[in-house]
C-alpha cells in the first residue's frame, strides 16, 4: 500500500519558489492498478518520482506498507527503492550491455551472485516472452521488445510495487495493447501494485482500477475508471473526454465530419 | 640503391630502434599516469556539476581552475620549470624516466576534460534508472558512467597517446631521446635530412597503428546505435 500524505513539493525557495505539486493525498491500495492522468507539465512524473524518492518532497509524507520513507537514507533508501520496480518512457536500457545483463542489473547492484541473477533474468525474461533474445544489445531491438526488457528488468528484485511512467507513450497502438496486456498479467499473476502515469485517456481507461486526475499540480478528481469516465466532475476531464469523443468521431466519420464541417462554412457565409 | 639502404641501417638502425622503443615507453607509461590521475578529475567533474549524482559547486569550480590553469601553461615552459619537482620524484631529469614526470603534469587535465567529454555522452536517464532500482553514487560512476561510456573512453585514451607522442617530442630538449628528439638532432640540427625523414615516417606509421587500434577497438565493443 502506498500513503501519500499532505505532499508538497516545490523547486527553488523564497520568492522564486515554484510550487510542482499542491496538498497530494492518495491511498494507492496493494495489488490495484492505479493511474495518474494529466497533460504534460501537470506534476505527475513529479509525483510517481516522490513514491520512489527520485524526488524528495518539500514537505508531507510518502508511506510504503505502513512505514514512513519520506527521509530514507543511504541503505535504507537503496532497499526502499528495490522493492518498487519503475519503467519509463523511452526505456533507458543500457546501451553497452546485453538483455540478459540489463534485466540482471538490478541484482548485480545488491552482489546476488552471477549463476543467481542469471537464472533470475532468463526466468524473467521468458516471463515476457523474450527468452530468445537474451544475448542480443537494446540497439537491435525494436521498441516494444526493449519495452519488454525493461519490465523485466523492473520485475528483477521481485517488488510489490512498478511505477510505470508514460510507458507506453513511445509506441504503436498495437504495441501498446500488447504493453498493457503485459502490465495487466504482471499486476494479476504476480501480485504487483501498479502506479500508472498517463496523458492518455484510452491508457487509463484500459488498465487502470482506479484514476486521480491531476491539473496544475493538484489532483482534481479520484474515483474507480468507470464511474469517473462516466460521469467527470472536473472541467478538464470533461474537455479530455469530449476532445477524445470529436477525434474518435472523426476517424469513424470522417465524411460526416467534413460534411457538417462545410453545412456550417456555408451558414457563415450567409450570415 | 639496396646498398644505400643497407648502409643507412648499419649507420642508423640501432638509433632508430631505440628511438622507436623510447618513443613508446614515455608515451605509453605517460599515458597510464596520466588517466590514473585525470580519470578520477574527470569523473568528479561530471558528478558535483549541478545536475550530477553529487553537486558541489566549490569542488566543481576549483577542479575546473586547476585543470585550466595546468592546461594553460606551454609544454615547453612546464618542462623547465618542473625540473626541480622531477629530480625529486624520479632523482633525474634527464632521459626518458625525466620526461615522464613533465609529459604526466601536461598529460593528466586533458585527460581529466577528455573523460567528462566522454562521461557528459551518458543518457541522464540511465542515471535515473540506475537510481531507481538503488545504485548508490558509486556504482553508477563505475556500472552506468564509466561502463557506458567505454567506447568512447578507448577513442579518448588513443587521442591522449597520440597527444602525448607529440609532446614527447618537445622533451628531446631535456635529453629525453625518442623519435622526436632524433628528428631534432639529426634533422634540425646536423642536417641529415635521410636520417629525419625516416624519423619522421615512424612518428607517421606509429600514429596510424594506434589509431587504428584505438577505432577498431571502440567500435568492437561498441553497441550503441549510430
Amino acid at each position: 500500500m502506498i500513503q501519500i500524505d499532505h505532499l508538497h513539493k516545490s523547486y527553488g525557495s523564497g520568492a522564486e519558489a515554484h510550487e510542482v505539486l499542491h496538498d497530494i493525498n492518495l491511498t494507492i491500495e496493494s495489488g490495484e492498478v492505479f493511474g495518474i492522468l494529466g497533460s504534460s507539465g501537470a506534476g505527475k512524473s513529479t509525483l510517481v518520482r516522490c513514491i520512489n524518492l527520485l524526488e524528495r518532497p518539500t514537505s508531507g509524507k510518502v508511506l510504503i506498507d505502513g512505514r514512513d520513507v519520506t527521509d530514507a537514507k543511504g541503505r535504507q533508501l537503496a532497499d526502499v527503492r528495490a522493492g518498487i520496480g519503475m519503467i519509463f518512457q523511452n526505456f533507458s536500457l543500457f546501451q553497452q550491455r546485453t538483455v540478459l545483463r540489463n534485466v540482471a542489473f538490478p541484482l548485480e547492484l545488491n552482489h546476488t551472485p552471477k549463476a543467481k541473477r542469471e537464472e533470475r533474468a532468463r526466468y524473467l525474461l521468458d516471463l515476457v516472452g523474450l527468452a530468445d533474445l537474451a544475448d542480443r544489445y537494446p540497439s537491435q531491438l525494436s521498441g516494444g521488445q526493449q519495452q519488454r526488457v525493461a519490465i523485466a528488468r523492473a520485475l528483477a528484485n521481485n517488488p510489490s510495487i512498478m511505477l510505470c511512467d508514460e510507458a507506453t507513450s513511445a509506441l504503436d497502438s498495437t504495441t501498446t495493447a500488447q504493453i498493457l496486456d503485459l502490465l495487466r498479467r504482471i499486476n494479476r499473476e504476480l501480485n504487483v501494485t501498479l502506479v500508472v502515469i498517463t496523458h492518455s485517456l484510452s491508457v487509463a481507461r484500459n488498465i487502470c482500477d482506479r484514476v486521480a486526475m491531476i491539473d496544475g499540480g493538484s489532483i482534481v478528481e479520484m474515483g474507480d475508471t468507470e464511474a469517473l469516465f462516466a460521469n467527470p466532475q472536473s472541467d478538464i476531464l470533461k474537455t479530455l473526454i469530449a476532445d477524445a469523443k470529436v477525434t474518435n468521431h472523426r476517424h469513424t466519420h470522417a465524411s460526416e465530419v467534413t460534411d457538417e464541417h462545410e453545412n456550417a462554412q456555408t451558414k457563415e457565409e450567409v450570415k | 640503391m639496396g646498398q644505400i639502404v643497407s648502409q643507412f641501417i648499419a649507420d642508423y638502425g640501432e638509433l632508430l630502434i631505440e628511438g622507436v622503443r623510447d618513443t613508446i615507453i614515455m608515451t605509453a607509461v605517460a599515458t597510464l599516469l596520466a588517466y590514473m590521475i585525470g580519470l578520477p578529475i574527470g569523473v568528479l567533474l561530471i558528478t558535483s556539476t549541478k545536475k550530477g549524482i553529487r553537486p558541489n559547486a566549490g569542488l566543481n569550480t576549483v577542479l575546473g581552475w586547476i585543470v585550466n590553469i595546468v592546461r594553460s601553461v606551454p609544454f615547453i615552459i612546464l618542462l623547465v620549470a618542473l625540473i626541480p619537482l622531477t629530480r625529486l620524484i624520479v632523482g633525474t631529469s634527464l632521459g626518458v624516466p625525466g620526461a615522464i614526470v613533465p609529459l604526466v603534469v601536461t598529460a593528466a587535465p586533458f585527460v581529466a576534460r577528455v573523460v567528462e567529454q566522454s562521461l557528459a555522452e551518458v543518457d541522464g536517464s540511465l542515471v535515473e534508472a540506475a537510481q531507481s532500482f538503488g545504485a548508490s553514487n558509486l556504482q553508477i560512476v563505475f556500472k552506468v558512467l564509466l561502463f557506458e561510456s567505454l567506447p568512447s573512453l578507448i577513442r579518448g585514451a588513443a587521442l591522449t597517446f597520440i597527444t602525448l607522442f607529440g609532446f614527447s617530442a618537445m622533451a628531446g630538449t631535456v635529453g629525453a631521446g625518442g623519435l622526436g628528439d632524433i628528428a631534432i638532432r639529426y634533422g634540425y640540427q646536423r642536417y641529415q635530412y635521410d636520417v629525419m625523414t625516416v624519423a619522421v615516417i615512424l612518428c607517421v606509421i606509429l600514429v596510424q597503428i594506434v589509431q587504428t587500434i584505438g577505432d577498431a577497438v571502440s567500435n568492437r565493443i561498441d553497441h550503441h546505435e549510430r
